[in-house]
């Protein structure tokens, strides 16, 4: 016997049996992101508030344009390192797979070098050491290649993943109509592949975007960089940082939100 | 077809499933594998599809004989064609795609002459309604038809099926076996293995048992089929006649 709803559950719980990704209305939309928002702002606000901290908004406006050409180079960064990353992620899934033994071994190398230390460190080795020895004097060209040969080695592992997902028998369907090595990777994997490891890369490119902010450690005037320039004229920390979040979330929500409805097609189309 | 090979032979690990096989054919348009699983069909009809290579032994087709490495096996395999028991298609592209693909990037037709071709076929077997379906969105039978329309848009000399049906149900399995049988009395040369007994013994010139890495018998289908020379033939026909 189904007992009667009571008014709490109607308006907070998930009406069971709904889990086909329609989407509930409005009413639930509302029911579920007011409470969760409000807490937030809660928690938020009672710590600013314990803080008793002295806004001062104005000193740090003077400086806005500092803080958008951080920005924009954040932006450009990070759109530079994504496509340079991806190509180099796509290289070393290839290299991985390829029958060249050195090149396999190269790839692994590269693999769990990147992953295994901190991208800090990584980024003081090569600028300082490597980057100087191959006279690569601009920090932006150093800084783009740095980030891409990080996110490289996380991409790669993502696509190497995509490439083994699709199965030996569509290689064999592929093989059997004469297609050549080159045209199967082509017309066979790499598009099947794709859909699968965007999700993945998608998010790749969230963290991407984030990590860029540690370029600061060398002096190049990204986001980060120009906040902390700023904070450091003005000494409105709190009004250069929060801006500087926002700045980020700006940047990578509306990338997380176009995943998760990418990941919702993909999960009804298969 | 002229078919002949002799003493071919292919291990996996310790374990032989080619066993010195020949086989000499002189024109025949069909010629039916049957036999228990694990006697080596499959494997006999991926090294005459030019995606295995055997361990010994010779395969000349047609006068031609096969010679086993990557680049003479790739030219050799865009003269034949192949239907598999499943997985044929590629499921990111429509059915009509799946056609056009080998004839634009491996034959070299314009993609106008491709989707002409391609569109031709569909509507032969009935499939020109699915042309711009994903094989996701038809049914089993329809896929192999599709899959078949693909092996034979680009005219191979012959056409190779690995159980083309046993992954189908009744219904699906003979609108299937009504394609093959067509192809067939068109003059189209195929070499099949299968387990339909009854479609074997309809379209085969000559039936080969295949076990133990060897053929036992190979002659006309009512000759092995009625009057099988061998035991483990025998066995084999009694236990797949039974029901």
């Amino acid at each position: 016997m189904m007992t009667k709803p009571s008014l709490l559950q109607r308006w907070f719980l998930e009406p069971s049996g709904r889990d086909d990704g329609t989407s509930w209305g409005w009413q639930a939309f509302l029911a579920g992101w007011v409470p969760a928002l409000s807490l937030v702002a809660l928690v938020f606000f009672f710590s600013f508030h314990r803080l008793a901290y002295q806004w001062n908004w104005p000193s740090v406006y003077k400086y806005r344009s500092t803080l958008l050409a951080g920005w924009l180079v954040t932006i450009a960064i990070s759109l530079v390192s994504l496509l340079l990353s991806t190509l180099i992620g796509l290289v070393f899934a290839l290299a991985r797979r390829s029958r060249l033994l050195p090149l396999r071994s190269l790839g692994h190398l590269y693999v769990e070098l990147v992953r295994g230390t901190p991208l800090l460190v990584q980024i003081l080795i090569f600028f300082y050491v490597v980057a100087d020895a191959f006279h690569v004097g601009n920090r932006y060209v150093a800084g783009v290649l740095i980030l891409s040969f990080f996110s490289g080695a996380y991409l790669s592992e993502v696509i190497r993943a995509g490439l083994e997902s699709v199965g030996q028998s569509q290689l064999e369907s592929a093989r059997a109509i004469g297609l050549t090595r080159a045209q199967i990777y082509r017309y066979v994997i790499l598009p099947q592949a794709l859909r699968l490891t965007l999700p993945p890369l998608v998010g790749q490119f969230v963290s991407l975007i984030k990590d860029s902010s540690l370029l600061s450690v060398i002096a190049l005037n990204e986001f980060t960089q120009a906040a902390r320039d700023v904070n450091s004229v003005t000494y409105g920390t709190l009004e250069c940082y929060l801006p500087l979040a926002a700045g980020y979330l700006v940047l990578t929500l509306p990338l997380s939100l176009w995943l998760r409805r990418w990941e919702k097609r993909l999960r009804f189309e298969t | 077809m002229r078919l002949s090979i002799s003493n071919l032979s292919k291990r996996f690990g310790p374990h032989p499933v080619l066993d010195r096989l020949s086989l000499q054919l002189e024109d025949t348009h069909s010629l039916v594998l049957v036999g228990p699983s694990g006697g080596g069909k499959t494997t006999l009809l991926r090294i005459l599809a030019g995606l295995a290579a055997p361990d010994a032994g010779e395969v000349v087709l047609d006068g031609t004989a096969m010679r086993f490495e990557e680049g003479a096996l790739l030219q050799h395999r865009r003269t034949v064609g192949v239907v598999f028991q499943a997985f044929n298609l590629f499921p990111h592209l429509t059915a009509l795609q799946n056609i056009t693909l080998p004839l634009e990037k491996v034959h070299g037709y314009a993609p106008a002459q491709a989707r002409e071709v391609a569109m031709q076929l569909l509507a032969r077997f009935q499939l020109s309604g699915h042309a711009a379906q994903k094989p996701a969105a038809l049914s089993g039978g329809q896929r192999q038809r599709v899959a078949i329309a693909r092996a034979v848009a680009v005219k191979p000399r012959v056409l190779l099926f690995d159980e083309p049906t046993s992954a189908l149900d009744p219904e699906m399995t003979a609108e299937v076996l009504d394609v093959i049988r067509e192809l067939r009395a068109e003059g189209q040369d195929l070499i099949l293995v299968t387990h339909e007994m009854g479609f074997a013994r309809v379209v085969a010139d000559r039936v080969a048992f295949l076990a133990q890495g060897g053929i036992l018998e190979c002659g006309p289908a009512a000759q092995v089929f009625n009057a099988p020379l061998t035991e483990p033939c025998r066995k084999f026909l009694a236990a797949v006649l039974k029901y």
